[in-house]
């Protein structure tokens, strides 16, 4: 580790979006966000069923995940997935976030944060955190020279 | 003019363009069948020539039915309207004397897996709905291409097949929308033509085409003439109308540019000739609209669509038309059966959408904005088109160069309305 704390080995980030959420675009930008930040991203893409997140997880073995979704499914989507996923024996403690539009309502719904944290992920976000995600990759260690 | 018994939503389209007025149209929809009947009231009451929509959620969409039926009882509320999963007669009373020949409903979902949701409409009386195989696959999931054929040949067939004296089926091809921004014209308007050629080789007999505002009014006026000449010469036995769909991509966040990006976009669709418009409202970059937003939309569009005349002129053409005839020609080349032509052009390249993460999709395509905002190809891959020669492409196009590029409109019109609010003055090119 360097003085600024900037790492010097490559963090392996895999990013995806839930089961129910098409969209790609924030999928694509989280990945040029993760990019920047040194890590190597591998993009699931679309509509991600849990299965194939737990496959591609024990496969590539990453020092994060993160879920992002703006369908306003994506509470309800991240709460089915957790309830597996922490169980499974490898994953039990991969570093898991979410963000981006969670709800319909529009509004940032910190019952959302609450209930999601309390079942297992390590940080929620709402769309305009990217600071605060940026902050959170760091103080994990995982921010390296692009 | 012809004109069916029953509700005929491609008749009600074309009389309203007869008597040159624009139909507008929400992308509404709601959980909840009470909501979603006042919305089609709202709809159907608004100053404007109106039809309704039924927006279908995510799980129904991706055939989870039984995550809908969950989130129902839990009390989540979801993206749009469960239509496989609420009981028909609720849906019946939902429509009842809304759904009507003075008021078409049509039932837009996303799906590339529809059977559910074609057995469910026509079992309502609905025959007006929207997708396609590859324009509700590709940007949809990860459902193969040719899966996603198979499901549509098999749910076209099965609208033509319930059409009757009081039952007309219409299909709009959603091909115009693909990834929703930074997908050049010309592959737009060639996905969209040969979607309604699809939809006529499965039996339909009334199509609507679509295509989305992207960066350049001008460009994209030239868009919807391309589709409509290239509608007249391949569908010369179907009832056909251009359908433009307010921009599709990253929205602007404030009200005013929010509105003046949708006002540009009904003055396009009526100097363009398209004979609907769907709407977006205020609240596109944030969530779900309300009723009385979508209304609001509605009307405003209405009323700017009246203050705007049919366009005299064509508009200069530049390549929309050449490449749009290029893509078509090339893929029924592979095959006059568009269903078996669609995946293997996709596998070949012959196809290839810009920036799209679909795994039947090459990717080996990339677009950019030129320095008057339109949007034009940086590369082409194996498409039978080359990119325009130009100077001042990029050599490559850099990560800050995308973000610039999703977020042009947005900026432009949120710009706009900054400096109208300020009272700045803006020269004539700006508008
Ligand atoms: C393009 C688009 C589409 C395209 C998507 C094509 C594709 N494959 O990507 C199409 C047309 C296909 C589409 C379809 C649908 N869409 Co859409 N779409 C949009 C639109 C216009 C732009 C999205 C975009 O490109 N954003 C660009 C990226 C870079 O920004 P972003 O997605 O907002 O992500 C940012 C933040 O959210 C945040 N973020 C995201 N993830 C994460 C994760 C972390 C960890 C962090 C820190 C931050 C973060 O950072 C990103 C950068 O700022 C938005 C509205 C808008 N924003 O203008 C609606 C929107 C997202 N869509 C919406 C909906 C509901 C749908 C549909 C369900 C249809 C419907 N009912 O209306 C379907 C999806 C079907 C499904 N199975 O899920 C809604 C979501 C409503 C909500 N959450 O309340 C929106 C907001 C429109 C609206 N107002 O109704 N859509």
């Amino acid at each position: 580790m360097t003085s600024d704390g900037i790492r010097t080995f490559t963090p392996r980030s895999i990013i995806s979006s839930t089961v129910s959420d098409s969209h790609t675009w924030n999928l694509i930008f989280m990945q040029l966000f993760l990019e920047e930040m040194g890590h190597e991203v591998i993009n699931i893409g679309a509509c991600v069923k849990e299965s194939l997140l737990v496959e591609s997880c024990l496969e590539n073995r990453p020092d994060l995940v993160v879920i992002s979704s703006v369908n306003g499914h994506g509470f309800n989507d991240a709460m089915s997935l957790i309830k597996h996923f922490r169980f499974v024996p490898g994953l039990e403690r991969v570093p898991l976030v979410v963000g981006g539009k969670l709800g319909v309502e529009g509004v940032r719904d910190v019952g959302f944060s609450r209930r999601l944290i309390a079942a297992g992920f390590d940080a929620v976000f709402a769309e305009d955190e990217l600071d605060k995600f940026k902050e959170f990759v760091t103080q994990k260690g995982l921010r390296a020279a692009a | 003019m012809r004109r069916s018994e029953g509700i005929s939503f491609g008749d009600y389209v074309e009389e309203a363009n007869q008597a040159g007025r624009l139909v507008v149209q929400p992308r509404m929809g709601f959980c909840d069948p009470d909501l979603m009947r006042m919305g089609l009231i709202g709809t159907k009451d608004a100053d404007a020539t109106t039809v309704g929509t039924l927006t279908l959620d995510s799980y129904t969409r991706t055939g989870n039915h039984e995550a809908a039926e969950r989130a129902l009882e839990e009390g989540i509320r979801l993206n749009g309207y469960p239509i496989v999963v609420h009981p028909r007669s609720r849906s019946l009373e939902m429509l009842r004397d809304v759904h009507g020949p003075a008021f078409p409903v049509q039932v837009r979902h996303g799906s590339s897996r529809p059977q559910d949701i074609f057995r469910a409409l026509v079992g309502l009386g609905l025959g007006a709905t929207e997708g396609g195989p590859v324009s509700y696959c590709l940007p949809y999931g990860r459902t193969p291409i040719f899966e996603a054929v198979d499901n549509w040949v098999e749910s076209t067939e099965l609208l033509a097949e319930a059409a009757g004296e009081d039952f007309h089926p219409h299909l709009e091809s959603f091909g115009g929308c693909m990834l929703g921004q930074l997908c050049p014209p010309g592959l737009l308007v060639a996905l969209s033509l040969l979607e309604g050629i699809f939809f006529v080789q499965h039996g339909i007999r009334s199509v609507s085409l679509s295509y989305a505002q992207q960066t350049d009014p001008a460009q994209d006026e030239e868009a919807v003439h391309a589709l409509r000449t290239l509608a007249s010469l391949y569908l010369p036995d179907a009832q056909w109308h251009v359908v433009f769909y307010t921009y599709m991509g990253v929205f602007p966040r404030t009200s005013a540019g929010a509105a003046m990006l949708s006002e540009q976009a009904v003055r396009t669709a009526m100097r363009a000739g398209a004979a609907r418009i769907i709407v977006k409202t205020e609240a596109e970059a944030h969530r779900i609209p309300t009723i009385e937003e979508n209304v609001r939309a509605l009307e405003a569009g209405a009323s700017v669509g009246a203050q705007t005349s049919r366009a005299e002129e064509r508009p200069r053409s530049t390549s929309v038309l050449a490449q749009a005839s290029a893509l078509v020609e090339a893929v029924l080349t592979i095959s006059e059966d568009v269903g078996r032509a669609l995946p293997r052009a996709f596998a070949k390249g012959v196809l290839d959408l810009p920036f799209c993460l679909h795994p039947d999709n090459r990717g080996s395509t990339r677009s950019y904005l030129d320095r008057y905002g339109r949007l034009q190809w940086l590369t082409t891959g194996n498409m039978p088109i080359s990119p325009a020669p130009s100077t001042a492409a990029p050599k490559r196009l850099a990560t800050d160069d995308l973000l610039f590029m999703l977020h042009h409109v947005e900026r432009l019109y949120d710009t706009k309305a900054r400096n109208r609010a300020a009272g700045m003055t803006l020269h004539a090119a700006d508008l």
